[in-house]
């Protein structure tokens, strides 16, 4: 089992291990809000939750360095958090308020942060991969020791605009990860429904691209494979494909009947390989942290998750004219 | 007659394809073993088996590209784009291939597609799945458009689509699926069920693309829309009283400008409606063709009712869609001018 791997390898400190703990703790009860005001009616539409996921995101920000760029699917809420962006403001997106990322013109799957270098939440499945390799071009033209995080699902991988992607950014050595979260669904179909390749990141290999595959539940196995990514980028050797292994425990946005798959294998998963009762352990049994310590960590999210869900309740919905604003220049 | 909600309706005209002819296939996003995300295709991969009805990856371009090389191919796929909101990537299939194979062979080949997608807004879908893109479409020589307002225009219009010798883009209004929204999103929506327009006739009954239905007999003015906007304008002349034509215009292309222009020469007023964006939309094609045809006879210029020039905006859905109140506000105008 992984859990029991990186239990014996980790030297990884204390504060590290913490800090890991309380940005996927903020991810989930985050999330478990946004649920709850979506049920309650205060946010509509689309809504894709990223609970399961959370090392993933949270892994690869330990790694990354200031200035460094990610784009993502609409299942972006965690990649938001990750990068320090206000959980207020993207909560309060979710309800489409005023004070939301994007003035709530643009939802759930539409936020954008130049402070944080994230560039988006995108809402058409496969969209954000070419747009990832621009960044990555943009920062090489610029001369700037910059990567960018591209990430993605296993079903946009089978989308046309990843193989051209793929093959540009070998083509321009550009300092792109490409980030396959590999949930092993794309809505209801799952990934052996989809293709016949064995694994996601091997068909970089037509194109020139090194890649491999992580336990994506896991986050310091994530975080070791994302400054080995970042590594190989920044020494000028082109892209590099992460394919994250994982799993969403929920829906894919808020209906969905979940006939694909049973509720046991969706238990297993929870019980066997959660990212956050993984690092919960390392914490107990090194001795690094007691019950009331964690306990203490749990309680400041709540206070900030709940901070978020007052301001997006509060702030206002955006005036009229708003609506006509930023659509040119 | 049994009454059905359109998704039941579409099943429906899928079923009756599918039984009818071999060559029929069906096949999209999650249309197989799931039945459709809003479940029109459910069933069919149970009784017809997964090779005639079956997922595909997420590739749009990929689903509709090899549906045009199996209809040059003497198959007749029925293709599912999840939402309308997702054919970009097919559009260059759509139109470099699909709405030009017949003329380009000079009628050796052609394709008989039918491209189903749901479209329209007044779900809180925002910009990626409330899109109105049938002026895509209709600006495409080659292609035909379809936008069905009633269960029982789904069901006959799918078949007459599936039926047809050429490319056929199926606009179905998400909206409506389950019963015929007026616009008034804060009141309870009366089902297809207990709906007189519910009603579906039995059996292979196809409705020929390009005639025109009319919804209601005035003599003051002249609505023509199609799709949701038929519900919000049905229920703003019942509910102001007034007396109008309101013409579903059912098929965009083959567009029925007979009905229309016999109406709007009766009524001398023209009012368009339509979601999607002003700016380009059908409704500019539709005012020119009035225009050109009815000058003598307006007593004032056409008036189009449309969605904002504006991205789809999650907040503010309401004051974007063209509702009961922008289109009472713009028929008063009209009869006043
Ligand atoms: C071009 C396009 N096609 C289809 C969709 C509908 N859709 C949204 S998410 C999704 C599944 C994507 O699965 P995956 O890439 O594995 O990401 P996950 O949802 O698992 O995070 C689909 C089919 C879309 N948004 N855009
Ligand atoms: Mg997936």
């Amino acid at each position: 089992m992984a859990t029991a791997k990186s239990a014996k390898k980790s030297n990884t400190s204390k504060e590290e291990l913490l800090e890991h703990y309380r940005e996927m703790l903020l991810i989930r009860r985050f999330e478990e809000k946004a649920g709850q005001l979506y049920g309650m009616g205060l946010i509509g539409g689309f809504c894709h939750l990223y609970i399961g996921q959370e090392a993933v995101v949270v892994g690869l920000e330990a790694a990354a360095e200031e200035g460094d760029k990610r784009v993502t699917s609409y299942r972006d809420h965690g990649h938001m958090l990750a990068c320090g962006m206000d959980p207020k403001g993207v909560m309060a997106e979710l309800t489409g308020r005023e004070g939301g990322y994007s003035k709530g013109k643009g939802g759930s799957m539409h936020m954008f942060s130049t402070e944080k270098h994230f560039y988006g939440g995108h809402g058409i499945v496969g969209a954000q991969v070419p747009i990832g390799a621009g960044l990555a071009f943009a920062d090489k033209y610029l001369g700037n020791d910059r990567v960018t995080f591209t990430y993605f699902g296993d079903g946009a991988a089978n989308q046309g605009q990843v193989a051209e992607t793929y093959n540009m950014a070998e083509l321009w050595d550009l300092p792109v990860i490409f980030v396959i979260e590999n949930n092993q669904y794309a809505m209801g179909t799952s990934m052996k429904r989809a293709t016949k390749s064995p694994s996601l990141w091997e068909r970089g290999a037509a194109y020139g691209i090194e890649g491999e595959e992580v336990d994506g539940m896991d986050v310091l196995a994530v975080k070791a494979a994302g400054e080995k990514a970042i590594a190989h980028c920044r020494a000028g050797k082109g892209p590099y494909i992460l394919e994250m292994k994982t799993y969403r425990y929920r829906g894919h946005s808020m209906s969905d009947p979940a006939k694909y798959r049973t509720r046991e294998e969706v238990q297993k998963m929870r019980d066997e390989k959660d990212p956050i009762e993984h690092v919960r352990d390392l914490l107990i049994q090194g001795k690094h942290a007691s019950e009331d310590d964690l306990k203490a960590v749990d309680k400041e999210i709540k206070q900030i998750v709940n901070d978020a869900a007052d301001f997006a309740r509060e702030s206002p919905e955006p005036a009229l004219d708003e609506l006509w604003t930023d659509i040119y220049a | 007659m049994p009454h059905m909600t359109m998704i039941e309706a579409i099943r429906d005209a899928h079923d009756i394809a599918m039984d009818r002819d071999e060559r029929v296939v069906v096949f999209g996003e999650d249309v197989g073993f799931f039945g459709g995300v809003f479940r029109c295709t459910a069933g069919l991969q149970k009784k017809y088996g997964a090779t005639r009805c079956f997922d595909t990856p997420i590739s749009e371009l990929g689903i509709v590209g090899t549906a045009i090389g199996m209809a040059a191919n003497d198959m007749r796929p029925v293709v599912e784009v999840q939402f309308a909101d997702y054919m970009y990537p097919a559009y260059d299939q759509l139109v470099s291939e699909a709405a030009r194979l017949r003329y380009r062979s000079a009628g050796e080949f052609t394709c008989p597609i039918v491209v189903r997608m749901p479209t329209g807004g007044g779900i809180f879908g925002a910009q990626t799945h409330s899109q109105s893109p049938e002026a895509l479409f209709t600006h495409v020589a080659g292609l035909k458009t379809v936008v069905p307002s009633t269960p029982a225009d789904a069901k006959g219009l799918l078949l007459a689509a599936i039926e047809d010798p050429d490319p056929v883009i199926f606009l179905e209004p998400k909206r409506i699926y389950n019963g015929p929204f007026d616009g008034h999103h804060d009141r309870p929506l009366v089902g297809w069920k207990k709906h007189e327009l519910g009603e579906v006739p039995e059996g292979h009954t196809p409705v020929p693309l390009g005639k025109a239905a009319l919804r209601a007999e005035g003599d003051d003015l002249t609505i023509v829309t199609y799709g949701t906007m038929v519900h919000v304008a049905l229920g703003v002349v019942a509910g102001a009283g007034l007396s109008a034509d309101v013409i579903d215009l059912r098929t965009l292309v083959p567009l029925d400008i007979d009905a229309v222009v016999a109406s709007v020469k009766r009524t001398g007023r023209c009012l368009v409606l339509h979601e999607a964006t002003l700016t380009s939309g059908f409704g500019a094609e539709l005012a020119a063709q009035v225009q050109e045809a009815c000058f003598y006879h307006l007593e004032a210029p056409v008036k189009r009712v449309a969605g904002w020039d504006t991205p789809y905006p999650h907040a503010g859905e309401w004051d974007y869609f063209p509702g009961p109140e922008r289109l009472l506000r713009n028929i008063e105008a009209l009869l006043e001018a």
